[in-house]
């Protein structure tokens, strides 16, 4: 069953072509890597798909419902209630402790404080970072950071997890520990995972792989 | 499954008889012994063939590297067991400080199938998607066998190493994909 797709989506910034008409069907429980070159356009696609940006022309559903026309609010609302994102290059909050980080998904989705922090503190801790939880985003490391992103992006056991290069500035060990952390909660959680990588390694991982060339999908590789 | 990750490459430098020498440095040990440690403790490497051992062993105890210690009766037939000597474990030294020739291989099988695909069909793109589809499934597969349950550690870094290789021949398909234009050039002048 598709639980998350675009039709022929369009995006540009200025003159730039990011997205030339791409389509991607997305079913229920799937883990799909998307890969490409630097440039192609792979973080504007997971940017398009997960309600962040919307794109000019195409359609973007999910859940059978579009998406692409709702307003910025109630996108906000959908993200909240239903994706996780681990961006690219982890975007936590400096001023807040990465267990303040981890718990600001559930303050925002209505949670008690209290509650809130003790949740956060167990997704820390299952990621291998209870280590860090009293530390500000400044003082950790590439890899802690990385646990941190995706501790945040779990913590409201969203549908979709939406993860752009999380294992990026990793080495091998590293960088396959955080992705399988990742992977081992999406599964209990039950989430579908849209993983944007340039490593072949981690692609392998996924069901599926959607190619992206020049802003466009090369080859959908079952 | 096991058949398919046979990683023969690496010991076209090497021989059995150095595996078998390196094997016997621990303890004597007799033929059927040394055919399981093999297999075992190289997992990913080709199982070898109990004649093999066999062959090999006869060698190594007429170029005076290994000797027969005795006998060895576990239930089964009676099997002769074998010890290293002097010259054997100089021998299993003298190997393990040389290294592996960093291999050029230069004229692989993909590098041949893109430039006579360019050649006989005008396109290589076909192939290339392909062959990258094919590659990733194995390193699927591979990947799949590395979250398994009670893997060793041995099977864990030979199927790394698999992994790895096929990554690098990824990375030169989709150099091949950007530079293809210009081979293409090459090729029709
Ligand atoms: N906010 C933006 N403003 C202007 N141009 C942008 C913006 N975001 C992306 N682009 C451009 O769109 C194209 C696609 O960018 P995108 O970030 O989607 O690529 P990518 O495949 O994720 O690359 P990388 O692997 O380097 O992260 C690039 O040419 C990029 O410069
Ligand atoms: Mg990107």
């Amino acid at each position: 069953m598709t639980l998350l797709e675009a039709r022929r989506i369009e995006k540009a910034f200025g003159r730039t072509r990011a997205l030339r008409g791409v389509s991607v069907a997305i079913g229920s429980g799937e883990i799909v890597a998307i890969t490409g070159p630097s440039g192609s356009g792979k973080s504007t696609l997971l940017h398009c798909l997960s309600g962040i940006m919307c794109p000019e022309t195409g359609e973007v559903h999910y859940d059978g419902r579009r998406i692409d026309t709702l307003d910025e609010a109630a996108r906000t609302r959908l993200r909240r209630e239903a994706f996780g994102v681990v961006f690219q290059f982890g975007r936590l909050v400096p001023e807040l402790t990465a267990a303040e980080n981890v718990a600001l998904p559930l303050l925002f989705g209505g949670n008690g404080r209290e509650e809130s922090a003790t949740v956060a503190r167990a997704w820390l801790e299952r990621m291998d970072a209870l280590d860090v939880a009293d530390a500000r985003p400044g003082e950790l490391s590439g890899g802690q950071l990385q646990r941190v992103a995706v501790a945040r992006a779990l913590v409201t056991g969203p549908k979709v997890v939406f993860a752009d290069e999380p294992t990026g500035a990793l080495d091998s060990v590293a960088g396959e520990r955080v992705l399988g952390l990742l992977l081992e909660a999406a599964r209990v959680n039950g989430s579908t995972v849209v993983i944007v990588t340039h490593d072949n390694r981690v692609a392998a991982h996924a069901d599926r792989e959607i190619v992206v060339r020049d802003g466009a999908a090369a080859g959908v590789v079952v | 499954m096991l058949d398919r990750l046979f990683i023969e490459c690496i010991f076209a430098c090497m021989s059995t008889g150095h595996i078998l020498l390196g094997l016997l440095t621990e303890r004597p040990k007799h033929g059927y012994e040394l055919k399981r440690e093999h297999d075992d403790r190289l997992p990913g490497v080709k199982p070898i063939a109990y004649g093999q051992v066999y062959a090999t062993l006869q060698r190594l105890e007429r170029d005076g590297k290994v000797a027969v210690s005795g006998t060895a009766k576990e239930g089964g037939p009676e099997r002769t067991v074998y010890e290293i000597t002097g010259d054997g474990a100089d021998e299993v030294h003298r190997w393990l400080a040389e290294i592996e020739p960093p291999a050029p291989y230069v004229s692989s099988a993909l590098f041949v199938r893109v430039v006579l695909a360019l050649i006989a069909e005008g396109t290589a793109d076909g192939y290339l998607l392909r062959q990258r589809a094919a590659h990733l499934e194995r390193m699927r597969e591979l990947t799949a066998r590395k979250n398994t349950a009670g893997i060793s550690a041995g099977e864990l870094l030979a199927t790394d190493y698999a992994l790895y290789h096929l990554d690098a021949d990824l990375r030169w398909l989709e150099t091949a994909r950007q530079r293809i234009d210009e081979l293409t050039q090459e090729i029709r002048t």
